[in-house]
């Protein structure tokens, strides 16, 4: 099997796409001649012209607007936000139109588009550069929002997000983009379809995008201390495979959830509180949450203690009360 | 400081907006000495946007009334506006699309959308009631100037597809402040997207005058910077109005690129039904413009012309009263609401959590009928 990266998995993807619908268009900033500035769309222009990939001007509200008047006419679009934190000045052509112009219009004027976004931190990135922003848009009825954590899953995902008939916000790890691994790309994921990574009896890890890694490696660690971690990868954040998480925490009856934003009112919030309500009779410890801090992305020398990593998540993982005794961080006066 | 000389320094100027605004009749509707750069829209156009204008003028009192009734929660009437809503709507064939705000109801009316399920957003029973993809005219929109990059993007669309399509987007003064306005003329500038921005200045932005939303010596000024085509319009002079949306469809057409039409008009009512202009403008100032009514206007010229008389005038109030007449039944008529309808629009197919949030819905409903006493 071939050895790529993601970054080729998803320029993969994009040309596959193109080459077997007309309607698809590729724009963004800088993605034309030059590819893109993490090459995901390198050589596209080239390959099927610049009708199909095309540079923008330099307004990201501009061409998310642009993509919903494309997709009235017919388009697929499929648009990069150079950046997580760039992709803000779009932020009300996403809720108020990418999102609700199906059910504003009863249907008869769906705007389906996939917004790509690279995001999260974890490269050393300067300010406005790291931003895990999934939360924003899985906060928005009418938006998917998917996030590949594999080479493979990057390009099935990708396929499906530019078939779908609803909008897709696909975020891309921007940590992954250069890892590598023998690959032979197909479809397989599914917007919807959480994937078991690990299989085990004694704790349920959820992670997705960029917390993958290292809840992988947590997994391998626990194994060596003697504890079975059930690894899952969620794929997709919406719409959010219940089904496959509950299964697994009946099973265990303890869960950790593990992602970079911060934990406040963020995505690992909205499953723990789901697991709870779902999974309470099964349940031996709280659900806990490795989550980035409350605050700004840090700068690129304090992001490692920002970060979840493979010892914060077994940190986690030990104060599952074990030994039935309760967890004393959240004592009365502790 | 250096002054650069462009390559060619008159370049600017082919975009540039005329000192004055176009103009056709004078506020008596008088013919005045017109531009030639403009074609006078044949007689029988002009009957039919007379026809047009009176009839949007009832449709407009009309719904205002609904409102007072408790029918409509809200209405943003364009009294006053007639030209601009009735020109936006005949100078586009079937095949073009138009992008209105929540203002120009009357523009939906004038285009054949039924008056009923225009006002039912109003009413409150869905956000778009009209099909928006048969009508090719787009959901009502709130949101400032958002929906202008939309029509950048389809007009683009459509060019591509060679469909021989336009676009028309409203908007007002207000929205020429806000970054949208901005990046939808640039766009649709570098992608010589076939669409006609018409700009309402109906002289206020709720209650904010002109000239704290700009410094510009016109709004259509603004085309320059983008290199558009620009042009200013007597807003109030029907005949004005309608010339130069002709001409600007065939310009756009003709791959050209994209146009700015600023239509200085005014809007006679406030807001909307809850608003007070009175704490912000002066009723001199509503007199005197009562003085540029377009209906009025229109209605001496085509007479002046012999081209509208009293048996047509009787027969239009007739139609008019028949208008408002089927609008008040429509609107008096409850439509059901189901609340199926709350998740059957999210998403293509709902999701797994809205199958089980509309299960939840059925079983609260079902409940109700053994309510707790304590709730209210």
């Amino acid at each position: 099997m071939p050895l790529i990266t993601m970054a080729q998995a998803l320029n993969a993807a994009l040309r596959d796409a193109l080459e077997e619908d007309d309607s698809v268009v590729v724009f963004g900033e800088d993605v034309g001649t030059l590819g893109g500035v993490f090459r995901i769309t390198d050589g596209l222009a080239e390959a099927f012209g610049a009708d199909r990939c095309f540079d923008t001007p330099l307004a990201e509200s501009g061409i998310i607007g642009f993509a919903v008047g494309m997709a009235m006419g017919g388009f697929r679009p499929v648009v990069e936000m150079q950046f997580d934190a760039f992709a803000y000045p779009a932020f009300e052509q996403v809720v108020s139109h990418v999102a609700k112009l199906r059910n504003r219009t009863r249907g008869v004027l769906p705007v389906p588009m996939v917004i790509r976004v690279p995001y999260a931190g974890g490269i050393g990135g300067v300010e406005h550069h790291c931003d895990s922003s999934e939360a924003y848009y899985a906060h928005t009825p009418g938006l998917k929002v998917v996030t590949p954590a594999s080479v493979t899953d990057a390009y099935g995902l990708l396929r499906e997000a530019i078939d779908d008939p609803d909008p897709v916000v696909f975020l891309e790890p921007k940590r992954l983009y250069f890892s590598r691994a023998e690959a032979e790309l197909g479809r397989g994921a599914k917007i919807g379809q959480a994937r078991v990574l690990r299989s085990g009896t004694d704790v349920t890890l959820v992670a997705f995008g960029p917390s993958v890694e290292p809840a992988r490696q947590a997994a391998a660690a626990a194994a060596d201390e003697g504890r079975e971690v059930e690894l899952i990868d969620l794929r997709s954040i919406v719409p959010f495979d219940d089904e496959t998480v509950t299964a697994s925490v009946r099973k265990t009856g303890r869960c950790v959830v593990v992602q970079e934003a911060p934990g406040f009112a963020g995505v690992a919030a909205e499953i723990a509180a789901r697991v709870q309500e779902r999974c309470f009779h099964h349940l031996a410890a709280p659900v806990l949450r490795v989550c980035g801090y409350d605050i700004p992305y840090p700068a690129p020398k304090l992001e490692r203690w920002y970060l979840p990593t493979c010892d914060r998540i077994l940190d986690a993982v030990d104060r599952l009360q074990w030994d039935d005794r309760p967890d004393t961080r959240w004592a009365v006066g502790a | 400081m250096t002054v650069v000389e462009s390559a060619d320094a008159s370049l600017y100027r082919k975009f540039l907006p005329a000192d004055t605004a176009v103009q056709f009749l004078d506020p008596a509707g008088r013919p005045v000495a017109s531009s030639a750069r403009y074609a006078r829209p044949r007689s029988r156009r002009l009957v039919e946007m007379y026809r047009r204008m009176f009839l949007g003028r009832r449709f407009d009192d009309q719904a205002a009334a609904l409102t007072k009734q408790g029918r409509l929660a809200v209405y943003p009437s364009s009294r006053g506006q007639e030209a601009c809503q009735i020109a936006a709507a005949m100078c586009l064939r079937a095949q073009d699309w138009l992008f209105p705000t929540y203002r120009d109801s009357m523009a939906l009316a004038a285009r054949g959308i039924d008056p009923v399920e225009i006002l039912g957003m109003l009413a409150g029973e869905w956000h778009c009631c009209f099909d928006s993809a048969r009508h090719r005219t787009a959901p009502q929109c709130t949101p400032l100037a958002t929906q202008l990059l939309h029509a950048a993007g389809l007009a683009h669309a459509l060019a591509r597809r060679a469909t021989g399509a336009v676009v028309l987007a409203l908007c007002g003064d207000g929205a020429t402040s806000e970054g949208d306005f901005h990046e939808a003329l640039n766009f649709a500038a570098v992608f010589r997207a076939p669409v006609i921005f018409l700009v309402q200045n109906n002289g206020f932005a709720i209650s904010v005058p002109l000239d704290r939303q700009t410094a510009a010596p016109s709004l259509a000024h603004k085309g320059v910077g983008y290199g558009i085509g620009s042009e200013q319009v007597d807003g109030n002079d029907p005949v004005a109005m309608l010339a130069v949306l002709d001409a600007a469809r065939e310009y756009v057409l003709a791959g050209n690129g994209p146009v700015i039409v600023e239509a200085h008009t005014y809007r006679m009512s406030g807001h909307t039904n809850a608003d007070d202009p009175r704490r912000y403008r002066s009723d001199g100032e509503v007199t005197e413009w009562l003085g540029r009514d377009p209906i009025r206007r229109l209605e001496i010229f085509l007479r002046a012309e012999g081209l509208v008389d009293d048996a047509y005038a009787a027969g239009l109030s007739a139609e008019a009263e028949e208008l408002a007449t089927t609008i008040r039944a429509g609107m008096n008529r409850d439509r059901p609401v189901e609340v199926d309808d709350l998740f059957r629009y999210v998403y293509a197919e709902p999701t797994t959590q809205l199958r089980e949030q509309l299960k939840q819905a059925h079983a609260e409903l079902t409940a109700e009928l053994d309510e707790d006493p304590g709730c209210p």
